[in-house]
């Protein structure tokens, strides 16, 4: 019985950890496409910022200036989006897939130059990651049933990214409905020309939409290799931008639904790592590809078939033209 | 009617409505009052060119406070974007903006909007997804929180929506509202900025004749509590009607500021076109043939199994328009594309020169209609009638792509078709006349009548046309009710459809009335009269009574 209880905590624990950084890069996307601009280089960004984080950490020592130079690393890719998108009219599918490619090389290329290991940067140690940490009263409240230990595994012991996360939610849940920035960022996605006849410039709210963008996808980056891992990897963002772009559609550019989205795949991933080498009654050990291939296989059914009519802002996409 | 109805009705008084007398001087009045005081808005030598087009040359403009004041001209005239200028959308190369008599820089805008300036555009500026409160307060919404502006601008809402009769309900999502009621809200919008001046650009293209005397009503309230009203339109009608003066424009330029009470409906006319104009098309008595088209019991139903037309019986003769007038929506749409062959039959027959070509599970296709020599001009040139992202030549040749003219022995000729293209641009006044433009990139006249090009040199036997003027300018329908005449009278059978009972009267030797998919009515041109075809419309009259 304890046994399962604990199971069961893990799990919502490993959900937890994995869940944060898509919620941060779905909230930068979902910010992006709100102001009408589409971001298909979260992938991009978040990678970026995982080599800037990883790189400024290795260097000065500290976890916190990591995650400082994340942030603006991740917010120049985004201003360069920006720049093709919204003051060049480009094609922001191209722009965001280049972003891709580009970091994906870049980062590996300039590890190897800067401190000649194979790809990756020096293994993090002490101050230089998010370490995980127990909140106050963690072990003296464990003797309490149920609660006790639901606050140990699961609401304690997590780095302080996840924490910062966590309060991110409402604050951009009510940056979104409750603010004018907000007004206008749902309006300058849905129909510029309202926006631009109503006084407001719609290239600088749709600049101001992607610096928010770059920022939350800088955390998101910071996270994976100064929290979740201790060093920049290749590739490690692992197509998680693409799954935050997802989890946004499945959350429909709303931001509870789109929380709630990144932690089903969140959990689905939890799941996929826990059933490994696991042989299941009857069916025996599956392979590991294709339990790997779990969160994905989730993504495309759940895109395929349960959204329902999944509406996008209607202008995002589109370059801003004056004349229609 | 009852006895102690006191107007006299005298046909005659009819278009400026049953009561001239005090109130029209009453109208009149502020106008030359304010005429010596400051303009409120006064244009000098504004001058804007979009690339190779010289879209305002010069133009100097007064327009007096607390007065309606009329701008039209054709399409392409410059009129929207002489006042998109004064709105800060556009930027004038050149010249001088004066609100109030002083100079003022108007380069956004939000310094229209501070300057006391608002604009309801043609294209509604409107968020569909937001409620009426949320558009409200867009770009209006003070402080960073909005729920405090929120509860402010409701009370304002009810307010104002009060004072000028425009009610809305704040909390309806605006993509739900009929257009009219967006309307509304456009105006509410600009009032809630506080704006002194207010442009409307083609308010009435989207409404209702109902909808229309409402707005009219609306803009004299606004005048009456002093603010100052443009109004961008190219119904001449509506200028007569509502305005106090008028400015006309042609090819980019002022052709004259008049009063409208000193002016006339074929005056305006010929400031627009630069000549004389022919409002009434001048045609001879028809000399119908053998029938053409002969259509029995004809019943049609929509997807949800509606009879849409519903035991329609009629015929076309050679050397004959027969006009279908009807209100927008009574089956007419459905008709049309049924004869063209777009549309299954759901009971009777269609034949054409004597031979069946439809009966319900047996139509034919619209290629084999057009085959037989029945051409189709569609209702709406954009969704049916030409591609616009093609070039126009290519339009040219829609549905007559596979024509042996067209193509040589394995690719399609390109030179022949944009010599085609060339050639119907020249032959129908087409301007410019360049067949590789794209098709959008011509004004809606001239896009109509490339696709009535199209149809008419076809030579067909039988010709169904679909508003052939919606959108278009006066000079261009001068134009095409001249071809349509000239086809009758080579005994070519034409079927009309049009909204426009101007252009049912002016054009058809016979008419038919639809209502609700049936025809209610049958005239000949001598006994057609606005008043009986509109009573018609409207259902109250059927066959006879």
């Amino acid at each position: 019985m304890a046994e399962a209880l604990i199971f069961v905590l893990l799990m919502i624990d490993a959900t937890i950890r994995v869940a944060a950084p898509l919620v941060l890069a779905a909230f930068a996307g979902m910010v992006a496409e709100r102001s009408g601009v589409i971001d298909i280089g979260l992938e991009g960004k978040m990678l970026a910022g995982a080599f800037a984080a990883a790189t400024a950490a290795a260097m000065t020592g500290s976890a916190w200036l990591g995650l400082i130079a994340a942030i603006l690393v991740s917010i120049a890719f985004a201003m360069l989006h920006a720049y093709a998108c919204v003051t060049h009219n480009g094609n922001q599918v191209v722009s965001g897939m280049a972003i891709n490619i580009l970091v994906a090389g870049l980062g590996p290329t300039l590890a190897i130059a800067w401190f000649g290991l194979a790809g990756q940067t020096p293994n993090l140690e002490g101050p230089a990651r998010f370490a995980g940490f127990a909140l106050p009263g963690a072990d003296v409240l464990e003797a309490l049933p149920l609660a006790g230990p639901l606050y140990k595994e699961v609401i304690s012991g997590h780095n302080i990214l996840v924490y910062l996360t966590v309060a991110l939610i409402p604050v951009v849940a009510v940056l979104i409905y409750k603010t004018r920035f907000g007004l206008r960022l749902r309006a300058v996605g849905e129909n510029p020309h309202a926006v631009d006849t109503a006084g407001i410039s719609v290239a600088q709210l749709r600049y101001l939409a992607m610096a928010v963008n770059g920022a939350l996808c800088g955390i998101a980056g910071a996270y994976l290799s100064t929290a979740a891992a201790a060093g920049f990897v290749r590739d490690m963002s692992a197509g998680k931008g693409y799954l935050a772009l997802a989890a946004m559609i499945f959350g429909k550019w709303k931001p509870v639904p789109t929380v709630l989205a990144c932690l089903l795949f969140a959990f689905a991933d939890a799941l996929q790592i826990r059933l490994q080498g696991v042989a299941i009654p009857g069916i025996g050990e599956i392979p590991v590809q294709a339990i790997q291939a779990l969160p994905y296989i989730l993504t495309v059914v759940l895109l395929a078939g349960f959204v329902g009519k999944a509406v996008a802002p209607k202008s995002s996409g589109i370059p801003y033209v004056k004349d229609r | 009617m009852s006895t102690e109805a006191p107007q006299p009705s005298k046909d005659g008084a009819g278009e400026d409505g049953p009561f001239k007398g005090p109130s029209a001087i009453e109208d009149r009045l502020p106008s030359e009052l304010l005429a010596i005081a400051t303009p409120a808005i006064e244009l000098q030598g504004i001058d804007k060119r979009f690339g190779t087009v010289h879209a305002n040359r010069a133009v100097d403009l007064k327009i007096g406070r607390a007065s309606i004041h009329g701008i039209v001209g054709e399409n392409g005239a410059g009129k929207s974007t002489l006042m998109k200028i004064l709105y800060g959308y556009y930027q004038a190369d050149k010249g001088r903006i004066l609100i109030d008599g002083r100079e003022t820089r108007i380069a956004r805008p939000s310094q229209a909007i501070k300057a006391g300036i608002g604009m309801v555009h043609q294209h509604f500026m409107l968020v569909d997804n937001f409620t009426v409160l949320e558009n409200l307060m867009l770009g209006a919404e003070g402080a960073f929180w909005i729920r405090g502006s929120f509860n402010n601008a409701r009370g304002v809402l009810s307010q104002v929506s009060w004072e000028y009769g425009l009610e809305v309900d704040p909390d309806a999502v605006v993509g739900d509202l009929p257009v009219g009621v967006q309307q509304r809200v456009e105006i509410l919008k600009i009032l809630f900025r506080g704006a002194e001046i207010i442009v409307l650009d083609e308010p009435t293209a989207v409404l209702t004749p109902q909808e229309t005397q409402e707005l009219f009503k609306i803009l004299k309230r606004l005048r009456a509590e002093g603010k100052t009203v443009v109004l961008i339109t190219h119904k001449l009608q509506e200028v007569m009607e509502v305005t106090d003066r008028v400015t006309v424009m042609r090819d980019g330029a002022v052709a004259g500021t008049l009063n409208t009470a000193d002016t006339n409906k074929r005056e305006l006319a010929e400031l627009m076109v630069g000549r004389r104009v022919v409002l009434r098309v001048e045609k001879t008595r028809a000399t119908p043939g053998r029938p053409c088209l002969e259509v029995d019991q004809l019943t049609v139903r929509d997807e949800s199994g509606t009879a849409r037309v519903e035991d329609i019986t009629l015929a076309v003769h050679e050397g004959e328009i027969l006009g279908i007038a009807g209100v927008s929506g009574n089956g007419q749409s459905e008709l049309i594309e049924a004869l063209a062959g777009l549309r299954r039959i759901d009971a009777g027959s269609i034949r054409l020169r004597g031979q069946v070509v439809a009966l319900p599970n047996a139509e034919l296709s619209p290629a084999d209609m057009r085959n037989l020599g029945v051409t189709h001009v569609p209702e709406d040139r954009l969704k049916m009638g030409l591609i616009s992202a093609f070039d126009a030549s290519e339009s040219a040749i829609l549905g007559y792509q596979g024509d042996r003219a067209y193509n040589g022995p394995l690719l399609s000729d390109r030179g022949k078709i944009v010599n085609h293209c060339a050639d119907l641009m020249q032959k129908f006044d087409v301007r410019p006349p360049e067949p590789q433009w794209r098709s959008g990139a011509f004004s809606g006249g001239n896009q109509q009548k490339l696709v009535l090009a199209r149809e008419i040199e076809r030579d067909p036997i039988l010709l169904l046309v679909g508003q052939p003027t919606r959108g278009v300018d006066v000079g261009a329908i001068e134009f095409i009710h001249q071809r349509l005449i000239e086809m009758r009278d080579a005994g070519k059978a034409i079927l009309l459809v049009s909204a426009e009972l101007d252009e049912i009267l002016g054009l058809a030797d016979r008419v038919v009335v639809m209502f609700e998919g049936k025809i209610v009515g049958e005239l000949t041109a001598e006994e057609a009269s606005p008043k009986k075809i509109g009573l018609m419309m409207a259902g109250v009259v059927g066959n006879g009574s």
